[in-house]
C-alpha cells in the first residue's frame, strides 16, 4: 500500500474524566508533544462509551478511534472499566469480521500519573493510522470533507 | 401431532386452566404458517396448524400476552423455548401466566427452497418418507426433503426444551451443531474479502426492520431504531454507512442474549445472513469469556452484565491471525 506522508489522519479520543483526560492534561502541563490531530472527548468513565458513538466517531470523518480508560481495578466507579473491556473487545472483534481495517481502533489504559504515556500512545496510534490512510470502508459518503 | 395438540388445547380449555391457546394458523397459501390466539374449541379444531412449515417462534408474542387477563397455553419447540426462558430472564414474561407445552421441533421446511427448484403455483405439499409430493397447478412435482429444509434448522443447536409444563412426544438432546462454520470460513479470510461479503450482503438490505420485529430478544418499547434523533430510523440506508451502523448496533443489541434462534434469518426477505453476525458475537463469548447458551437457564448472569478481573484486552482482535 501507498503511505501518504502528508495525511493527516483525523483521531477520535475518548479520555475517561479521572484519568486518561487527566494524563492528556499531565502531558500538557509538562510540555510534551502529542499529536495536534488527536481530538479528545471527556467522557465520565470508559464504559460511557457506547458502541454508537465510536460508529458516530467513524461517521463524521474520524479515521481512527481509541478509547482510555483507568487501568483495570482502577475506575472510579469500581467496575465500568472491566465493562468496557467486555464490550469493546467484542465490538472491535465485530468491526475486524466485517472488514474493517483493526488498525483503525484501540483501546489503551492510562492513569492521571501517566502523562508520558498519554502522549507516546497517541503518537504510536496516529503513526499506526496514517500508514493505513483515509478512513474509507466505515465513512459516510455524506459526511466526506473536500 | 397437530391431533394430539388440539386435543390437549381443548382439555385445557374446558378445565379451565388457560383461557387462551397461543398456536398458528393457515394464511393465504397452505404454507403460509402464521401466530394465532384461540379462545374456543370450534376455532382449534377448525384452524390450528402445526406441520412442516410451522416455523414461527411463538416467544415473543408472550410478552405482551402475559400480561392479560388469565393464563395461556403456549406450545414451544426446543429452540423456541430458549428465547422463552431469555424473556422470562429479562421479566418480559410473566411465566405464573403462560402454560408451556413442549413439541418437537423440525426440521421444517422452507417454502423458497421450493420455488427455487421452479415449482410454483403450489397447492398442497405432502412429506412421504422424505420425499415431498407437490401438488401444483400444472400437476405433481416431487423433491428431497432434505433439500428443502429451512436455514434455520440445518444449524440447530438443540432438540432439548429447557422450559415446559408438559411435554408432547419426546424430549431431545443438545446438538453438536456445525453452526460456527461459516463464521469460521469467513474469519479465515483476508480483512478485504470479508469487508466486500458484508458489502454484497447489507447492501441488499431494505430496512423493512422484519428481523428486529421478530427477534426474541429484541423487546425495547422505545427501540433507537425508532428515534428520530438517531439519523437511521424507519428508512432505507442512505449510504454503506448507515447499512453497517444498523447492523452492527442491532446485532450488539442483542449480544450475550441472543438464543441463536435463527428467526432473524428466517424473516428476511432479501436472504441477508444475520446468524452470522449473530453467532460470531456468541463465537467470540464462547471462546473469551467461556460457552455460553443464552436461554440455557434463567438465573445466569448474562455475559456483557459479568466481567472478570482478568479478562483479555481488546488487543486480542489485533493479534488474530488474518489481517
Ligand atoms: S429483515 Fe432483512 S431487509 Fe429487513 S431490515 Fe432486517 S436485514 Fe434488512
Ligand atoms: S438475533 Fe436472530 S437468532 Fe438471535 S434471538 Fe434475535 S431473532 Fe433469534
Ligand atoms: S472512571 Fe475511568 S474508566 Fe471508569
Amino acid at each position: 500500500m501507498q503511505v501518504n506522508e502528508n495525511f493527516k489522519p483525523v483521531i477520535v479520543a475518548f479520555c475517561c474524566n479521572w484519568c486518561s483526560y487527566a494524563g492528556a492534561d499531565l502531558s500538557g502541563t509538562n510540555r510534551l508533544n502529542y499529536p495536534a490531530n488527536v481530538k479528545i472527548i471527556r467522557v465520565p468513565c470508559s464504559c460511557r462509551v457506547n458502541p454508537m458513538f465510536i460508529l458516530r466517531a467513524f461517521q463524521k470523518g474520524a479515521d481512527g478511534v481509541i478509547i482510555c480508560g483507568c487501568h483495570p481495578g482502577d475506575c472510579h466507579y469500581t467496575s465500568g472499566n472491566y465493562f468496557t473491556r467486555r464490550r469493546i473487545t467484542l465490538l472491535y472483534s465485530m468491526l475486524d469480521f466485517l472488514g474493517i481495517e483493526r488498525k483503525r481502533t484501540r483501546l489503551e489504559w492510562v492513569s492521571a500519573a501517566e502523562g508520558a504515556k498519554f502522549a507516546s500512545v497517541m503518537e504510536q496510534f496516529v503513526s499506526d493510522v496514517q500508514k493505513l490512510g483515509p478512513n474509507r470502508r466505515l465513512e459516510d459518503l455524506r459526511c466526506r470533507k473536500q | 401431532m397437530q391431533e394430539a395438540m388440539i386435543k390437549r388445547a381443548v382439555q385445557l380449555l374446558a378445565d379451565g386452566t388457560v383461557n387462551r391457546v397461543m398456536g398458528w394458523k393457515r394464511g393465504e397459501f397452505v404454507y403460509d404458517i402464521t401466530p394465532a390466539v384461540f379462545t374456543t374449541a370450534e376455532e382449534l379444531e377448525k384452524d390450528f396448524v402445526c406441520d412442516d412449515f410451522t416455523q414461527a417462534n411463538l416467544s415473543k408474542y408472550l410478552v405482551k400476552e402475559s400480561r392479560k387477563e388469565g393464563k395461556i397455553l403456549a406450545f414451544l419447540k426446543p429452540c423456541d423455548t430458549y428465547s422463552f426462558n431469555q424473556l422470562v430472564k429479562e421479566h418480559r414474561i410473566i411465566r405464573e401466566n403462560v402454560y408451556v407445552i413442549g413439541i418437537p421441533g423440525g426440521p421444517k421446511l422452507d417454502i423458497e427452497k421450493i420455488k427455487a427448484k421452479g415449482i410454483t403455483g403450489i397447492l398442497s405439499v405432502e412429506n412421504e418418507n422424505y420425499t415431498l409430493k407437490i401438488e401444483t397447478i400444472y400437476g405433481t412435482e416431487t423433491m428431497p426433503f432434505s433439500e428443502a429444509v429451512s436455514g434455520k434448522c440445518s444449524g440447530c443447536k438443540s432438540k432439548k426444551h429447557v422450559a415446559y409444563d408438559e411435554l408432547i412426544g419426546d424430549d431431545g438432546e443438545v446438538l453438536d451443531s456445525n453452526r460456527f462454520d461459516m463464521v469460521a470460513k469467513l474469519e479465515n479470510m483476508t480483512s478485504q474479502e470479508r469487508f466486500d461479503f458484508w458489502r454484497g450482503e447489507l447492501s441488499k438490505c431494505i430496512r423493512c426492520n422484519a428481523c428486529r420485529n421478530v427477534c426474541p430478544a429484541c423487546t425495547c418499547e422505545n427501540c433507537v431504531f425508532d428515534n428520530p434523533k438517531s439519523g437511521i430510523d424507519q428508512k432505507a440506508a442512505a449510504d454503506s454507512f448507515e447499512e453497517k451502523m444498523f447492523h452492527i448496533i442491532r446485532a450488539f443489541h442483542v449480544a450475550g442474549r441472543c438464543t441463536d434462534c435463527g428467526e432473524c434469518s428466517r424473516v428476511c426477505p432479501q436472504n441477508i445472513p444475520l446468524h452470522l453476525l449473530n453467532r460470531k458475537f456468541i463465537k467470540d463469548i464462547n471462546e473469551l469469556y467461556g460457552e455460553y447458551q443464552a436461554g440455557a437457564d434463567t438465573t445466569s448472569r448474562a455475559p456483557l452484565n459479568n466481567y472478570n478481573a482478568d479478562d483479555c484486552e481488546p488487543s486480542v482482535v489485533h493479534e488474530r491471525g488474518v489481517e
